[in-house]
């Protein structure tokens, strides 16, 4: 099996590493640079848990190895706050309005709405829900999780 | 679920490409936007000794609309760039109203349309836009070029005409004749889901009115994007109304092969199918009147 060095920019940081070709851009975020705010639920593109930004658009992690990403930009959910007493607009919306419970999905939920939000500004609830529907909670029911994004678009207004 | 050990080489161009395939043929496995490929590695239903990764390629990444309207993409063309792009929206208006219905945005950013015509998936949208829209394919290998036309493509159930030192470069689609209507009808469990049914419809009117020419191509109908001909043999000449589309579309019921699966049965498909056909002749004819003006 191929070894490959990847240097990739996340949140803004620089990484260097050397990896197996099949490791996956999930794991080598994961176990690699520590950074466990992506989820990893199905590792076959279904659930949504994993998706990051790849030079700002949502992808999913679990579906593209580590050395695809070399040359890259990443953003992690890890990034979106400002500062470590400051969550991101949408990251504050879901807390105001109950949009997560056990979690496990709420990275890749933040990770899709966030550009999202960039493109339709002001959305309504059928967007939201589509938008949403590549993203798999087992707790909401998701409608929390619909106002949070709305209650995110009315505050931007 | 991780994917089995593989080398794994990016070239930086189609030349480059082709000579690793004419050099390793079969133990080589492409990689597009990996939507597909992937999830079967981590599976390990595929153990490819090598994986040629053709992200790198960027001469393969192209939209061009000639003068007349006829349109050529690139292999590695992202489906998320052909939804956004307006010259498809303007010249390949079917195509565009197609890409919503693959997936989510986190797939079609990655997805490509080289990957989803060389997956021949019976269940994808693509392949059946490409047979409605009288799609070729161009083929590219180290013993040369050759254009197949989509509906020759798919041969069997995820079985293409491709060889194995072939790669699939482009795909080219006629410009749309005059007083031409289509659309793009599926059923699916939840927007982004693969559909229980699904149908393109294109239709071409005469100058009087009459329909010149219909096109009727089905997702998950059979082994490869089913062209429903006895259903179209009803619409061509016709004068185009509710009964008759509703004629045709029983038709097509009959010619429809879907099979269960644990969401619906195979019967349940089929009243989908004719539903569908009905729904979507009314809207591609009301288009084509609207291209007459
Ligand atoms: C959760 C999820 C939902 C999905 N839903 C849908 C859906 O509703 N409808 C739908 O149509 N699709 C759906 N897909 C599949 C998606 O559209 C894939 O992107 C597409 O089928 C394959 O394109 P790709 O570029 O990702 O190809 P890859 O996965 O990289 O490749 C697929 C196959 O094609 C071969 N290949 C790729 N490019 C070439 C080339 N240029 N020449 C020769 N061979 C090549 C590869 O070797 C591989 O065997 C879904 C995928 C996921 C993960
Ligand atoms: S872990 Fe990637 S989509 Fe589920
Ligand atoms: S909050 Fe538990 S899966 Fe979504």
């Amino acid at each position: 099996m191929s070894r490959h060095s990847v240097s990739t920019e996340v949140n803004g940081r620089l990484y260097e590493r050397e990896v197996d070709a099949r490791l996956l851009l999930s794991d080598f975020l994961r176990h690699e640079l520590g950074l466990t705010g992506t989820h990893v639920g199905c590792e076959h593109g279904v659930c949504g848990a994993c998706t990051v930004l790849l030079d700002g658009e949502p992808v999913r992690s679990c579906l593209i190895f580590a050395v695809q990403a070399d040359g890259r930009k990443l953003a992690t959910v890890e990034g979106l706050a400002s500062s470590p007493d400051e969550l991101h607009p949408l990251q504050q919306a879901f807390r105001d309005a109950h949009g997560l419970q056990c979690g496990f999905c709420t990275a890749g939920i933040l990770m899709t709405m966030v550009p999202f939000l960039e493109e339709n500004p002001a959305p309504t609830e059928t967007q939201v829900r589509e938008a949403l529907s590549g993203n798999l909670c087992r707790c909401t029911g998701y409608q929390h999780i619909v106002d949070a994004v709305l209650l995110a678009a009315e505050r931007r207004a | 679920m991780k994917p089995p050990p593989f080398d794994y080489l990016a070239p930086s161009s189609l030349e480059e490409a082709l000579d690793v395939l004419a050099e390793k043929g079969g133990e080589a496995k492409l990689l597009a936007g990996g939507q597909s490929l992937v999830p079967v590695l981590n599976f390990r239903l595929a153990q490819p000794a090598l994986l040629v990764d053709l992200n790198r390629i960027a001469e393969l990444d192209y939209i061009d609309v000639d003068e007349a309207g006829a349109v050529r993409i690139g292999a590695m063309t992202r489906q998320r760039a052909l939804e956004r792009d307006p010259r498809i929206a303007a010249s390949a208006p079917l195509l565009a109203e197609t890409m919503p219905l693959i997936a989510h945005p986190q797939i079609r950013n990655r997805g490509t349309i080289g990957g989803s015509l060389a997956h021949a998936d019976p269940a994808g949208e693509l392949p059946v836009a490409a047979v409605a829209l009288d799609g070729e394919i161009v083929l590219r290998g180290r013993r040369g070029e050759r254009t197949v036309a989509a509906a020759d493509f798919f041969v069997g159930l995820m079985t293409t005409a491709m060889t194995e030192d072939e790669m699939l470069c482009e795909l080219r689609l006629p410009a749309t004749p005059k007083r031409t209507g289509w659309s793009f009808r599926e059923i699916a469990r939840r927007h982004g889901d693969y559909a229980h049914a699904g149908v393109a419809a294109r239709m071409t009117l005469a100058d009087d009115g009459t329909i010149a020419r219909a096109r009727l191509v089905y997702l998950s109908a059979g082994e490869v994007p089913l062209s429903a001909t006895a259903a179209t043999g009803v619409l061509d000449g016709g004068a185009p109304c509710e009964e008759l589309f509703a004629e045709a579309a029983s038709t097509a019921r009959g010619e429809v092969d879907p099979s269960d699966d644990i969401h619906a049965t195979a019967e349940f498909k089929k009243h989908l199918a004719e539903v569908l056909t009905r729904r979507a002749l009314a809207a591609a004819w009301e288009r084509a009147r609207a291209a007459q003006r």
